[in-house]
């Protein structure tokens, strides 16, 4: 068995936009995955709200990696899907859906199929599917790693605005800490392989922020300390590794 | 504020750099990168696949022809084209051709028509139970390996000479294709799409009716599509062995009588059933490839 998180202990308060970033190897995906009930914990305690998380729930959304979308079923099915899981009324999922996907802006796709979109119209997809649950955690899962630098600071911009419009409480997995500090109210650093908690990070940049605020020195100044904080890990797995 | 650069003063580059070998390469300022538009397609171009298959089958029977009327052989050893062509128009005026078809038909639409109710479902269950499918992979493997149609004398023994014994071969013959095929759909579903239905909290059965049965369809058509030829050659095997009625029986006489224009006749006829047959299950596929896992 292989342990690749230990000890992470940190709470996040609700509405807050919480980024995790490491090393590569460290665990982020795993602890996600862990918090969206997909996999059992060994030990310690992931609450929400108090109740011990143990499955998934319709009180979590995860955001995948890849689209992950059903090819089947259009733009519109897609984002159903999670809804139909509610056992909610069918006219009522509908407009849920179709509220959620105006709003991540695919209002004019509602009938395509995924293979019809772009990558990061997928990802849209994905986000809306899993917004349209109406969770009280939206779990991100490194959503934009495989986009292209133009499309995925587009899709940042995006995110910010629907996230202001939902203000869910968001966890976001990312190995990209421009994206990080970009997003978050606090950016939580994880230690090399077992994954821990090495600092958190808060982000005092003042919201609403726009793309330009990455040129910004205190932007700038924040996000060299997270780098050097993860240089500093990924030597440290690089060292162990030759050991 | 730093002056911004002025694109417009530097030196026209790189059209200023020479070497001493060659001369400067200028590139004029103006000048905008043109391609050439490439040639439209012709009728000709586009339909060149069938149009040189289409010719290629028309040689092929008019060299036959030719071979044929050279009579090198008797009619009764190689019959042309035409002959084959005489000896189905007289099937059809006896009356005779219409029973065979009838009765071929029926055998093979039940056949076909229980093997895809068997094999469709059987086959999800085993792709989406393991241990089931740790039980009866054994048999599967033994029956798929085995021409089933050894298995003619048992099943003449068991049902007779009319038609059930020619169902029990088709059926047979085309279940195990569509068995094997819908296994291997459940077994090769998308895991990301798996993940996701649980992390939104679906049910076994959901996941089941969401995921893994419209995950299936490209394959339960593959499936489909193969247990076409094997039904095929059940109906024709299982009739040459013995039968009352049937193209294969009509074939199996016409042979021992060497009337080989009707023995043609019938294997156009089966030909084309399979083209058929074929030809709309493919174009179903095509139409659902786009189902499959993507790697």
């Amino acid at each position: 068995m292989l342990l690749a998180v230990d000890g992470v202990t940190f709470d996040i308060a609700d509405g807050e936009f919480v980024a995790i970033v490491g090393p590569s190897g460290c665990g982020k995906t795993t602890f996600l995955n862990a918090v969206d009930g997909l996999l059992p914990l060994t030990s310690g305690t992931l609450t929400l709200n108090g109740k011990q998380i143990d499955r998934p729930g319709h009180d979590r959304a995860m955001v995948f990696q890849q689209p992950s979308l059903l090819p089947w079923r259009t733009v519109l099915g897609n984002v159903m899907y999670g809804v139909e899981m509610l056992r909610i009324p069918k006219d009522e999922a509908l407009t849920r859906a179709k509220r959620f996907v105006e709003l991540v802006g695919l209002g004019g796709f509602v009938e395509s199929y995924p293979l019809e979109l772009s990558g990061g119209m997928q990802q849209r997809a994905n986000l809306a599917r899993a917004l349209a649950v109406d969770p009280e955690v939206l779990l991100l899962d490194e959503p934009f790693a495989a986009l292209d630098a133009q499309t995925r600071e587009t899709m940042q911009q995006e995110l910010l605005r629907i996230w202001n419009e939902t203000r869910k409480t968001a966890v976001f997995i990312t190995h990209d800490i421009v994206e990080a500090v970009y997003l978050a109210d606090r950016v939580v650093v994880f230690t090399a392989r077992p994954g821990r908690v090495k600092e958190i990070v808060t982000i005092d940049i003042p919201r609403p922020r726009d793309l330009r605020v990455k040129r910004h020195p205190r932007f700038v100044e924040i996000e060299t300390r997270i780098w050097e904080s993860i240089r500093e890990e990924a030597a440290r797995d690089a060292l162990a590794a030759s050991a | 504020m730093e002056e911004p650069i002025k694109y417009d003063s530097l030196p026209n580059f790189p059209g200023e750099i020479a070497t001493a070998d060659m001369g400067p390469t200028r590139v004029p300022r103006d000048s905008a990168v043109r391609t050439t538009p490439l040639p439209p397609q012709t009728w000709l171009r586009r339909h060149e696949a069938l149009l040189i298959g289409t010719v290629a089958v028309a040689a092929f029977f008019v060299a036959w022809q030719g071979v044929a009327s050279a009579r090198i052989w008797s009619r009764l050893f190689l019959p042309g084209p035409v002959d084959v062509w005489e000896a189905f128009v007289e099937l059809v005026k006896d009356g005779e051709l219409a029973i065979d078809i009838a009765i071929s038909g029926q055998e093979f639409v039940i056949g076909y028509a229980l093997a895809a109710l068997v094999g469709i479902p059987f086959g999800l269950l085993l792709g989406w139970y393991p241990r089931l499918r740790f039980a009866f992979d054994p048999f599967i493997t033994f029956f798929y390996a085995t021409p089933r149609i050894v298995l003619i004398p048992l099943f003449i023994i068991w049902l007779g000479i009319g038609i059930e014994s020619k169902i029990a071969v088709i059926y047979l013959g085309a279940v195990f294709a569509i068995l094997i095929n819908t296994i291997a759909g459940v077994r090769s579903l998308d895991t990301s799409l798996l993940r996701v239905a649980r992390s939104f909290g679906a049910s076994d059965r959901q996941i089941f009716r969401t995921i893994a049965l419209p995950g299936s369809v490209p394959f339960i058509l593959t499936g489909l599509r193969l247990g076409v030829g094997h039904a095929l050659i059940g109906v024709v095997v299982a009739e040459y062995v013995a039968a009352q009625h049937g193209i294969g029986r009509m074939m199996m006489i016409a042979g021992s009588t060497f009337q080989s224009s009707k023995v043609f006749a019938g294997l156009f006829l089966i030909a084309a059933a399979g083209l058929l047959l074929t030809y709309g299950l493919q174009r179903l596929e095509r139409h659902f490839d786009a189902w499959r896992p993507q790697r």
